[in-house]
């Protein structure tokens, strides 16, 4: 890999004519996405839409059944339905995802939790994944409570450990699936300050959210989704602000009242 | 009621039970539970006939009695040519009957365990076998222990069956003393106690393993 100057503009992640169905439901019908290095996607729609399968699809927990995605020039995969696992492994290496519900294991401690993937996978020393470990958990606030089981912390806390989770698998881009859609209110502003600071650091994300104020700030480009296309797209003032079309309007006029 | 008798009898009993029923119980629950993952992991597999036969495997062993399966083994196998002596036939019969009951309780604690923790597993690399063994096993094992304490405690009384086949546990003891002694109703109610107290104490241990266990589970 050649890293040069421009490498800050073009596309480190590129999905092209994403298609996934379940069974004969047709949930995506040709996504395109260009994610540029250090670039942040919100994807919004309505419920249903697709938004967290096109996720998925970006880890590998899903298989696409038509498409491309091309992350930093290096690994395209083409899925044709049979793509081989390999390829899939590649693709899942290069991203990490932050859930809607957590999913932290709940058998082991907080730093437990951060340092398996780093340790048993990617058999890195266990004294460094603990230290790295340590240094992103305090990061985020969590410095003390390395020892405790996520059902000792609170939702918010157990998403930052979710977030610091993803971090430590050092991936290329992050994936947020509706990252405080579980929290109670007065805890979603902590997990969305520490979002916007890993974006202020450069990292790449593509985030799945209902919070529209929050994807104004943070976002360079809005993805609007609806019924498994992509129906507008562009700046988030655009997006969010004056859409063009019927159904964003809708959708965001839907979402104001809520709040 | 004869006490010198209870007195003289209840080494012997209690001797059964430390060098026939204990180990018997301890070695067959082991290959038990080995056989239950095995077959609990067929089951679940996507390979179309290990899961046939593994279904199969639980329906035979949970559709007959386990006197009968112990007998085709011990006193049907030899007319095959196939002759095994009692100890180890009776650790065959209760471990594959174990591993049936067992292979249920562990299939069905796998399938407890949150899809989210296979895909956390997934996204952070993890293969479908280091998954299973890092994350889904060590969860689904604590769901696993309150059912399979009860197999645990029912193969205790279970391997009093192996006196038919001349395995020389605690009920055999008992049943040698009382033949000669006429005093059936003496030697049974002992018996029958030591079964309780060996019971007792499981179960005590069943609760304290629990609560131990509950400390990491969130509610
Ligand atoms: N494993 C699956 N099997 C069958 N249908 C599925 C599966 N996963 C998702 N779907 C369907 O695909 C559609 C899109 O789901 P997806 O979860 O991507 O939507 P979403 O935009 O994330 O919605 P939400 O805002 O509610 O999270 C839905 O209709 C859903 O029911
Ligand atoms: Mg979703």
């Amino acid at each position: 890999m050649s890293h040069t100057e421009k490498s800050h503009t073009e596309p480190l992640l590129t999905v092209s004519g994403l298609r996934k169905s379940f069974g004969d439901r047709e949930v995506l019908r040709s996504i395109d996405l260009e994610v540029r290095r250090g670039g942040v996607v919100a994807l919004v729609g309505p419920s249903g839409s697709g938004k967290t399968t096109v996720l998925r699809c970006l880890n590998s927990l899903e298989v696409p059944d038509g498409g491309r995605i091309t992350v930093g020039g290096a690994l395209t995969v083409d899925f044709d339905g049979r793509t081989d696992k390999r390829a899939l492994d590649a693709l899942r290496d290069r991203s990490a995802m932050v859930f809607q519900h957590y999913n932290l294991f709940p058998h082991m401690t907080v730093l437990e939790n951060v340092t398996e993937g780093p340790v048993q996978v990617r058999k890195r020393p266990r004294a460094e994944a603990v230290a790295e470990a340590e240094r992103l958990l305090a990061r985020v606030g969590l410095g003390e409570r390395g020892d405790a089981y996520p059902h000792e912390l609170s939702g918010g806390q157990q998403q930052r450990v979710g977030i610091v989770r993803a971090l430590a698998m050092r991936p290329q881009v992050l994936l947020f699936d509706e990252p405080t859609s579980a929290l109670d209110p007065e805890l979603v502003g902590d997990v969305l300050s520490v979002i916007k600071e890993l974006s202020d650091e450069g990292w790449t994300m593509v985030i799945v959210t209902h919070e529209l104020a929050f994807a104004r700030e943070v976002a360079d480009e809005v993805v609007f989704m609806d019924q498994g296309v992509v129906v507008e797209r562009g700046a988030p003032e655009v997006v969010l602000g004056s859409p063009t079309r019927e159904r964003t309007r809708q959708f965001v006029r839907r979402l104001q009242q809520r709040f | 009621m004869d006490w010198e008798l209870v007195r003289t009898s209840l080494w012997p009993i209690v001797r059964g039970a430390v060098l026939g029923t204990i180990p018997l119980t301890l070695a067959s629950f082991a290959l038990g539970l080995a056989i239950a993952l095995v077959v609990a992991l067929m089951r679940l597999s996507r390979v179309t006939v290990a899961a046939a036969v593994a279904r199969a495997y639980v329906s035979v062993i949970r559709g007959t009695p386990l006197l009968v399966q112990l007998f085709v083994i011990f006193y049907g196998l030899p007319s095959v040519g196939l002759t095994i002596s009692p100890w180890p036939s009776a650790i065959i019969a209760f471990s594959m009957n174990v591993g049936g009951y067992a292979a249920e309780v562990i299939r069905a604690a796998i399938l407890s365990v949150p899809k989210g923790q296979w895909e956390a597993a997934h996204m952070v690399g993890m293969s479908r076998g280091l998954a299973l063994r890092r994350i889904i096993l060590p969860q689904a094992a604590r769901v696993s222990v309150p059912p399979l304490s009860n197999t645990f405690i029912s193969l205790v009384k279970d391997t009093s069956l192996a006196s038919l086949i001349l395995v020389t546990e605690l009920f055999r003891e008992a049943q040698q003393i009382a033949a000669p002694s006429g005093e059936f109703m003496v030697l049974y109610v002992e018996a029958a106690a030591v079964y309780w107290v060996i019971c007792l104490f499981l179960s005590a241990g069943q609760s304290r393993l629990e609560r131990r266990l509950d400390r990491y589970v969130a509610h």
